[in-house]
């Protein structure tokens, strides 16, 4: 019997059938076939469309050995309270085989603040670690060398301010700051779109974020200068087709105006990296991982030039979906992390942060980290994942799901184009609101049982369950407020105001400003006198306010 | 009386239940607060949103300003034991204890049960339907209005 009179047979079966009264939609809404099969990749082309693992357009993952020469980085998302209690904490995981470090900063470091500014009463050390000056910096690598290991930092309005602190401590432990790798998220347009820890208007942030690019090309060659992040859009509310397309859109204009500034598209682009959410669809997260890397590839060899390979490689990290955790019944928190975090190994990820069943709570225990690790380590070395690459490849569904949403994520670009590009969707407030409306479909469903979230509209227990928080001190507050009048007394005070007004005027001048704020982190300024300096010059970011 | 309205009081015309969605400090995780919002306003009220990164003496002055009859205030970063109490206490300082204040967040049942004594009426967590914060609202403009 030919496939297609089989393929009729069983669709008229499905037809007649009795199916479930629920919409079989993945979690971004987005309808989907009760079976693939070969006639939904009509024209697929896996030398073109796939190729092998390491190569162009590197579907199928960047590395020509993926886990089997090297497994992704474990790195776990923390920080809190002092730099003391960060420091404690690095080294516990550290100890258990955690192999990256991923600095998770408080809301006042967060939006260039100081721990004793007036703004950040009641925040300090609250929901990350507290970083006012290169001094706090220095506390919390005390004992780790930063020579050796890698860092992520998430900061991004003031990002070259904490980059600057992180440079001045690595020299001085000593190191030679030309092998320090890690990466700062340094990503501003996703800020304004989404997460909303903003400092400068537009057009300087993007200016600053050039010239770090510039400078760290020259000096850290190995760090990545940012982490273009969907995770933030995606956590906001949106769909994953528009995560990819709106991240990806962020990305090319980041690419264009270092390209307009005079730099080189293959001196900067091998140390762009990106940074994806893994929501609860399986394959639909799968598919738009594999659907970045092509598309990514495509462009930047298509569109502007790129000659390096390794400039055409998407390479990214990716963390479970904190917004996928439920209050309800918390252990079950554990699975979906599971879940989660296995797709992330199947789509290829070159680092995996795992969220603790616990944070939809408060910031995790110890003990609840430690679980969110060991789902790692249970998913590298028992499961078998890592023993082949891209192990779905060539699934009906998957291939054509990725296809699907390469295709959608070109159609949203063009609707960015018209648009008048990404800072006008920005300014205008568009992304905002595509944002918002997919939160509110989503709630949505969720209320009208379109959508089932165990423990949550379904399967719900009276009886809550009873989990030990962790209770971040008090005391952070006032622990921060003494170092910092201790180092304004002892610091060369002088030396200080000088290093201020050379960033100024770097700003002024527009200069490149990173190494007079290399200067100024040297010279213990501190985070929030570096960034009046440079708001005398550029002003303060004002968002559109709408529901 | 439908959801969303209240009945003639206080000297008050009838008039949809005013509501200010507020966001005090500096966190920006703004998609509940949104979505609240809307459901708010969906619900028939008029609903009021002061934006990211307010100080509680922004909030109250535009709460007042607006004549609003609740103020629900939205918190994840961990501040909420010293923003939730300010709002309450700047609020009393002029004179408006008859405003409501409620809030949501990621906030610890030990907290909750501080800042509920602090005078903050209600604290919805997380996975709660906008329909129940609807109803709570419209329960408590009913019994004022009694």
């Amino acid at each position: 019997m030919k496939h297609d009179e089989a393929h009729e047979i069983w669709r008229g079966q499905y037809d007649k059938a009795g199916k479930r009264n629920v919409d079989f939609v993945t979690q971004s809404s987005a309808e989907v076939e009760p079976l693939y099969t070969p006639s939904d990749l009509a024209g697929f082309d896996p030398s073109g469309q796939l190729s092998d693992p390491g190569s162009y357009p590197y579907t199928r993952g960047i590395h020509p050995t993926m886990y089997r020469g090297r497994l992704w980085t474990m790195r776990q998302f923390s920080g809190f309270g002092t730099a003391v209690d960060t420091n404690g904490r690095y080294t516990f995981l550290l100890v258990r085989g955690q192999t990256g470090l991923s600095v998770a900063f408080d809301f006042p470091t967060l939006m260039g603040y100081d721990s004793d500014s007036p703004r950040s009463e009641g925040e300090v050390g609250k929901c990350g670690v507290a970083i006012s000056s290169l001094e706090d910096m220095e506390t919390m690598f005390d004992g780790i060398p930063m020579e050796q290991v890698s860092t992520s930092m998430t900061i991004n309005g003031p990002a070259a301010m904490l980059f600057c602190f992180y440079v001045a401590a690595a020299e001085r432990q000593g190191a030679d700051i030309s092998k320090l790798r890690g990466t700062v998220q340094n990503d501003i347009l996703k800020e304004y779109q989404a997460q909303h820890a903003w400092v400068f208007p537009v057009e300087p942030a993007l200016k600053i974020i050039v010239d770090m690019f510039e400078w760290a090309s020259e000096h850290t060659p190995q760090w990545n200068t940012i982490s273009i992040s969907g995770y933030h859009i995606r956590e906001a509310g949106s769909t994953a087709v528009q995560e990819l397309a709106f991240t990806l859109a962020n990305g090319f204009e980041y690419v264009e105006r270092a390209v307009a500034a005079g730099l080189d598209v293959d001196d900067f682009a091998p140390r762009l990296s990106f940074f994806w959410d893994v929501h609860n669809d399986f394959f639909e997260e799968i598919a738009k991982m594999r659907a970045a890397r092509r598309i990514w590839a495509r462009h930047m060899r298509e569109r502007y030039g790129a000659k390096k390979t390794r400039s055409e490689m998407m390479r990214f990290h990716c963390q479970t979906a904190g917004v996928s955790l439920t209050a309800q019944q918390p252990m079950n928190n554990v699975v979906r992390v599971a879940y989660q975090a296995m797709a992330a190994a199947l789509a290829g990820a070159q680092s995996l942060h795992t969220n603790s069943l616990d944070e939809t709570l408060a910031l995790p225990t110890e003990g609840a980290v430690k679980l969110a690790l060991r789902t790692q380590q249970i998913l590298a070395h028992e499961t078998g994942v890592a023993n082949v690459m891209d192990p779905l490849g060539g699934s009906y569904y998957v291939e054509s799901m990725t296809n699907r949403m390469e295709q959608e994520a070109e159609n949203l670009f063009e609707q960015i184009n018209k648009l008048g590009g990404v800072v006008r969707g920005i300014e205008g407030g568009w992304y905002q609101r595509q944002i918002a409306q997919s939160a509110l479909r989503f709630q949505h469903e969720v209320e009208q049982h379109r959508r089932v979230v165990v423990g949550v509209n379904d399967f719900m227990d009276q009886d809550g369950e009873e989990l030990e928080i962790l209770k971040v001190s008090e005391a952070a507050d006032t622990t921060q407020r003494e170092r910092l009048a201790s180092l304004r007394a002892r610091r060369d005070n002088g030396r200080v105001e000088e290093c201020l007004v050379a960033l100024r005027e770097a700003a002024e001048r527009d200069e490149n400003v990173i190494p007079p704020m290399l200067d100024c982190a040297r010279s213990y300024c501190t985070l929030y006198e570096m960034r009046h300096a440079l708001e005398a010059v550029y002003g303060a970011y004002r968002e559109p306010v709408f529901f | 009386m439908v959801a969303g309205s209240r009945g003639p009081a206080e000297g008050k015309a009838t008039r949809p239940i005013r509501i200010l969605i507020g966001k005090p400090g500096l966190d920006g995780h703004d998609r509940g607060a949104k979505v609240v919002a809307a459901g708010l306003r969906d619900a028939g009220m008029e609903v009021i949103y002061t934006g990211l990164h307010q100080t509680p003496e922004m909030i109250v002055t535009a709460a007042v300003q607006e004549d609003v009859d609740v103020v629900g205030l939205s918190i994840l970063s961990g501040a909420h034991l010293t923003l939730f109490p300010r709002v309450k206490q700047l609020l009393s300082s002029q004179g408006r204890d008859d405003i409501l204040v409620i809030g949501g967040g990621i906030i610890p049942q030990d907290d909750i049960d501080k800042l509920e004594a602090q005078g903050v009426a209600r604290l919805f967590g997380p996975g709660t339907s906008t329909d129940d914060i609807v109803d709570f609202v419209t329960m408590w403009i009913q019994s004022q209005t009694a």
